[in-house]
């Protein structure tokens, strides 16, 4: 089957009962996307589906053939994408192991309003757990950042 | 030669140079620390210090992994004592390095060593047309001394960057996806595992029917040793596929079932317990006083609990194994305490110590002792099983919810009595709790590691014993901060435990200070003061004054823009949107960081749910090291203690928790947290503090006093659910 995965097409020779992210990380190596729960219930294993942030811990890659993925490996080059800097800018994580659901969900976000207010950075982040507390700091690295965009 | 007894005690114990730190050959300088990055940004404070204490610029800083028998055996990283140990320690090898350096740099240039500094690695002569570099000096060569004696350490005035910060070392790769974290190692021939665990506590497997799984594609091998039951396959979903078969195949024995517990106070205050009055602090094995209070004073009572709480960390806990062919173990492991660890192996697998090597990598924030160290050796079992290859081995979320070392329960009984001045002139303080020490220790006559206990040979848990010293476990922030005429404070150790406990983040202080804080209120209540002044009516400690003070400025102080509809009586029902703030204040152990915290919430008369809308932080850490990466620790631990407070509670029953993914035990979510705001009190001059949980006890205590200016309901068990306020509000007749 194939998939499109940051940009690059892929002709994957793998169970199409096998969820997504184990594919990801497994066939393709791409380690940012994370296991948390496996119940579609932390958000750390989003990823962008033609544009719109997914779980991909349960849902079978065999629903993804022919769609478009990026996942934060297909966010930066050399330098960062700006929802990436503003984090960086704002040391805002502790453990990190939330970043990538929650870049995911930022960036599908920004992409479609590039100015959203507090309460809508809040609703669009609600999937994602962060354990270590570091909500705050995200949330006020992304709306400095909808203020500056 | 002075007395090693003023050396820090991380040096006592790794008193060699070369043990803290290398001159690289490269430009530049490797730290070691036997300290474990855990999201708590240590690798980035420990850099600034050994970059000013040396002479060279932070990026020049390069940590090493901490691996055992390599890095400095610093125990643990826990108590936030990271900054007191390992930064004591490195700062004094910064020193001693300098003065090495120095001396060899005087005579390479021949030049009086009093007029030579080191800048970014460069010693310049005076004039500075001769320089020599620290490279070329010590260049990939160890400095083969013993760290005997204190050397002069510099003062804060020459500091760069302790104090000023930088960004986080570790944050740009995760920020970039890169795979840091122990599930993403990637090592030739790596396979993965599961284990499947018995159905409850106590449950013994009867048989296991191996052929049911046998044709499985993928699967690698299959360990079953007594009750420890896992399988091996090449890929990570071919070992979650065959687990669940594995699962299906498996019978277990019926077992004892847990007791029948329906109310965790009851529990705790009926079951047979041990009890130490407090002297200055410490427990010791005496009488308890008798209360007795001054004629005529009036007396106030007081109950506050708290459930069984989770660390509940975001990625399960994993571990990789390899044994390799000539007989060596080694694991990868993010377990806050690698050398305690590689001895309990040791133990478990029945194995010399030399034979096992325990590399930390970093996992996900773990909040104290989770299930970083059972899952090492559920690994190292199946590594056992298959020589030659490493093997990861992850739980999956509902054995992470259940099977983790849960935050003990705790109940705390206030009594005081006050004059009719309104001061406190009596005081009081029962605590009820189970063990916090459930760290598995090499030495003892248990061994506190979850499969340890299920092998065919198995090696029981230790058993729980009341620890003694100032300052820990259930005790933890019981001896008040106020200036009090002889309290009396007890310790009242619970041994018996229906669910597996050990330390999690901030120990007794929770509940301690939740209890000590939300009943400073109820007393200012009863004598007629505000909650502020009646604070400062008891509180002599000047530091614990000033973050006081300052908390209560910056939030503007304890009035809401909208104020509650709370009328104090206690008998206020919410019939429209109220808000409120609460505070409180504490020391940490009563020894570490200061902290004090103002909450606000807005309370939904239609939900009655209580949200935190604002926190407000002033915080007295001593010397700053790395001010945002400090502000980051105190706001983390706030909105943690939040989440704590207002929703958290370990469910079970009779056959085992049932708390057992993030629906059945939520946590706070994004739309859920409040704006923070802190403020840092810098004491150069004092030494620097861990701060890491000192706010989660006064966070917990403000937000009750929030709760009760905003609804004039008394919130004293947790969490603060819907459901309590509900309880709460209908009053006791209707409960
Ligand atoms: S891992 Fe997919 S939501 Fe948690
Ligand atoms: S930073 Fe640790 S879970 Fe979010």
């Amino acid at each position: 089957m194939r998939v499109i995965v940051n940009g690059v097409s892929h002709e994957l020779d793998v169970d199409r009962n096998v969820p997504l992210l184990h594919v990801l990380r497994d066939a393709l190596g791409l380690k940012s996307v994370k296991l948390g729960c496996g119940l579609e219930q932390c958000g750390a294993c989003k990823v962008l589906v033609d544009g719109a942030p997914e779980f991909s811990c349960r849902r079978t890659v065999g629903e993804f053939e022919g769609m478009s993925l990026v996942t934060l490996e297909g966010f930066a080059n050399e330098t960062l994408h700006p929802i990436q800097q503003a984090l960086l800018d704002h040391n805002a994580a502790q453990c990190g192991y939330c970043l990538s659901g929650i870049l995911i969900a930022a960036r599908a976000l920004f992409d479609a309003n590039p100015r959203p207010s507090r309460r809508e950075i809040q609703i669009a982040l609600d999937d994602h757990l962060c354990r270590c507390g570091a909500q705050p700091r995200i949330l006020n690295a992304f709306c400095e950042l909808s203020a500056n965009g | 030669m002075a007395d090693r007894a003023e050396l820090p005690p991380s040096l006592v114990r790794n008193p060699e140079l070369d043990q803290w730190l290398t001159i690289d050959a490269e430009a530049t300088v490797t730290l070691r620390t036997g300290k474990v990055e855990l999201g708590q940004g240590i690798l980035t404070a420990l850099t600034l210090i050994l970059a000013d204490e040396l002479g060279v610029e932070p990026v020049r800083v390069r940590v090493a992994v901490t691996r055992t028998g390599v890095a400095p055996n610093e125990l643990v990283t826990a108590g936030s004592m990271s900054i007191e140990q390992s930064g004591a320690a490195l700062r004094q090898a910064g020193a001693w390095a300098r003065r090495l350096l120095l001396a060899q740099a005087a005579t390479v240039l021949d030049a009086d060593v009093a007029t030579l500094d080191i800048a970014d690695g460069i010693i310049s002569a005076p004039g500075g047309n001769q320089t020599v570099s620290i490279w070329e000096l010590q260049g990939g060569r160890d400095f083969g001394t013993t760290i005997d004696e204190l050397a002069p350490e510099r003062s804060p005035t020459e500091h760069r960057w302790v104090g000023r910060g930088m960004l986080r070392v570790d944050l740009e790769p995760k920020l970039r996806g890169a795979g840091v974290f122990l599930q993403d190692l990637e090592l030739t021939g790596l396979c993965h595992a599961r284990v499947i665990r018995p159905p409850g506590p106590n449950h013994r497997l009867a048989r296991f029917d191996r052929s049911r799984i046998e044709r499985e594609p993928g699967l690698l091998g299959v360990v079953v040793d007594g009750s420890f039951l896992a399988v091996l396959a090449e890929s990570e979903y071919d070992a979650i596929r065959i687990a669940g078969r594995a699962s299906a195949a498996a019978r277990w024995h019926d077992a004892e079932r847990l007791p029948e517990v329906a109310d965790l106070s009851a529990y705790l205050v009926a079951n047979e317990s041990a009890a130490f009055p407090l002297r200055e602090g410490v427990p010791v094995e005496a009488e308890v006083p008798p209360l007795t209070w001054p004629l005529g004073a009036r007396r106030v009572v007081a109950e506050y609990s708290r459930p069984y709480l989770m660390h509940a960390s975001l990625a399960p806990s994993a571990a990789v194994a390899l044994l390799n062919l000539d007989g060596h173990l080694t694991v990868w492991s993010h377990s806050q305490g690698i050398e305690l660890l590689r001895g309990c192996l040791a133990r478990a697998l029945r194995m010399d110590t030399d034979k096992i090597s325990v590399v930390h990598t970093a996992g996900a924030g773990c909040y104290g002792h989770n299930g970083a160290d059972d899952v090492a050796l559920d690994a190292a079992l199946c590594a056992r099983a298959l020589p030659g290859r490493p093997v990861m081995l992850q739980w999956t979320r509902q054995q992470e919810h259940q099977w983790e070392p849960y935050g003990p329960a705790a109940h705390v009984r206030m009594e005081a009595a006050l004059d009719e001045r309104g001061r406190i002139c009596g005081w009081s303080h029962d605590v009820w709790g189970f063990t916090h020490m459930g760290r598995p220790m090499p030495g003892g006559d248990g061994l506190n590691l979850l499969a340890a206990g299920h092998l065919a040979e198995p090696i029981p848990r230790a058993v729980p014993r009341p620890a003694l010293r100032a300052e820990v476990g259930i005790h933890r922030n019981a001896w008040p901060i106020y200036a009090l005429h002889a309290p009396r404070v007890v310790k009242r150790f619970v041994a018996d435990s229906p669910l597996r406990t050990s330390s999690l983040r901030a120990l007794g202080a929770h509940a301690n200070v939740f209890a000590i804080e939300s009943f400073m209120d109820e007393l200012a209540l009863a004598a007629g003061h505000d909650p502020v002044e009646f604070r400062m009516n008891h509180l002599d400690d000047r530091r614990a004054r000033a973050v006081l003070e300052r908390v209560v400025a910056l939030a503007g102080g304890l009035d809401c823009p909208s104020p509650g509809t709370g009328t104090g009586t206690g008998t206020c029902t919410y019939t429209k949107p109220s808000r409120g703030r609460g505070v409180a204040v504490a020391r940490y152990k009563n020894q570490a960081s200061y902290a004090a915290v103002v909450v606000q919430v807005a309370v939904d008369p239609d939900s009655a749910t209580i949200s935190a809308e604002q926190v407000w932080i002033a915080a007295d850490a001593g010397q700053v090291i790395d001010p945002d990466g400090l502000v980051n620790q105190l706001e983390g631990g706030a909105v943690q203690s939040l989440s704590w407070t207002l929703k958290e509670a370990v469910e079970f029953g009779r056959d085992g928790v049932t708390s057992t993914d993030w629906d059945s035990y939520p946590i706070l979510r994004f739309s859920e947290v409040p704006e923070v705001m802190t403020v840092l009190i810098d004491r150069p001059e004092e030494p620097s503090l861990g701060a890491g949980e000192a706010t989660q006890g006064p966070t917990a205590a403000a937000l009750g006093n929030a709760v009760f200016a905003a609804t004039g309901l008394r919130l004293r068990d947790l969490p603060m659910t819907p459901e309590r306020l509900r309880r709460t509000a209908a009053g006791p007749g209707d409960a």
